[in-house]
């Protein structure tokens, strides 16, 4: 693979409707198991429509916003490139094929869900998965703990709001984020 | 009637969670699980552990498993209600702001409030991790598979598909 950081990138040309189409539905069908890093790799090493810096820009706004980063990320890139129409290229063509499967697997499961063949192998891929996201969890919990800061004691309260005490995510939200956001700034001084 | 009243309230609900998925759709797992199985009883804690392992085994964003939540409680209108209600206010939100966000690069409140949010999200997606080791693990295998699934993930680059495969392939062999 090479070196993305090494790679300038001016764009050669504003995409087409087409292209941000066809872009967007070669990360949604290769993403097995997210798309984040197709989609870095569409964007800096395959089209270079980005420098790494500006992908990394672009990805920090949408990973800040709410909702599912990439879909963000295909609205905001999109727009930036065609307006809205742009937009809602790139969202066909990242949302439409996965869709379109998740209904096919949906009507499956509604038929074949209790079969015992597909009973013990979901079993067995679900307690993996669930292991992918403690994985993903300690990878992102390191640097927290890596300094004396409010930020592990957040994220021990939310977790435990959450699951412990199963109050809804909107009540969690609208006392921690706040606090956070106060000791955050706090911190800083 | 009835089925226009359920339409309503998965566009509702899945249009709040969009706009509280800090952190990407994983952060919204726990809420889901709740509004799915514990409050509204539409499956059973087997199937959404089901209808998670197959939205991040699929090919395409794992936001889908809205899509099949969506599939299984209200056919086709219910996957196309709950996907575009969980991926539709949020992009558009991204849409206005990502602009005016640039503008504060490096404004002190915009330091504050991304570092903020940071421990929030990783909250979120360790209460999504609880709630699907619960959900997934009945028994000591399940419990193993998890375990060694996370020290592999953790420590290795190995292709999170691999392990799939080799989890699936033990539960056929019957012993999950």
């Amino acid at each position: 693979m090479p070196d993305s950081a090494a790679s300038p990138a001016p764009a050669s040309h504003i995409p087409t409707h087409a292209e941000l189409f066809l872009a967007f539905l070669k990360i949604s069908v290769s993403g097995f198991g997210g798309t984040l890093p197709w989609t870095r790799r569409m964007f800096v090493e395959e089209k270079r429509w980005m420098t790494d810096a500006e992908f990394n820009d672009a990805y920090a706004v949408c990973q800040f916003l709410p909702g599912p980063n990439i879909v963000n990320l295909a609205s905001v890139f999109g727009a930036r490139m065609r307006g809205p129409t742009g937009s809602v290229a790139c969202w066909c063509g990242f949302l439409g094929p996965p869709f379109l499967l998740m209904i096919t697997i949906g009507a499956l499961y509604a038929r074949y869900g209790d079969a015992e063949v597909l009973r013990r192998v979901l079993g067995g891929i679900a307690a993996a998965v669930a292991g992918i996201m403690v994985a993903t969890v300690a990878r992102m919990a390191k640097p927290l703990f890596a300094q004396l800061a409010p930020a592990p004691f957040v994220m021990l309260a939310v977790v435990g709001a959450v699951v412990l005490l199963r109050l809804p995510l909107l009540a969690v939200l609208v006392v921690l984020v706040p606090v956070s956001i106060a000791l955050a700034w706090w911190v800083r001084r | 009637m009835k089925s226009d009243d359920i339409l309503v309230t998965l566009a509702v609900q899945f249009a709040i969670m969009s706009l509280l998925a800090l952190g990407g759709a994983n952060a919204v797992v726990p809420e889901i699980h709740r509004q799915a199985v514990e409050l509204g009883h539409w499956m059973t804690e087997r199937q959404f552990a089901d209808f998670f392992a197959i939205s991040q085994a699929a090919p395409g964003p794992n936001v889908m498993i809205v899509t099949l939540v969506g599939y299984h409680v209200a056919g086709l209108a219910g996957a196309a209600v709950t996907t575009l209600a969980m991926c539709g206010p949020t992009a558009i939100l991204a849409f206005f702001f990502a602009r005016a966000w640039d503008r504060f690069k490096h404004a002190p409140w915009r330091e504050a409030i991304q570092s903020g949010l940071v421990p929030i999200s990783v909250g979120l997606v360790g209460a999504s991790a609880i709630v699907l080791v619960r959900a997934a693990d009945h028994n000591w295998v399940a419990a193993a598979i998890t375990a060694a699934t996370a020290a592999t993930a953790y420590f290795t680059r190995i292709n999170p598909l691999f392990v799939f495969a080799i989890a699936g392939a033990l539960g056929l062999a019957g012993l999950v």
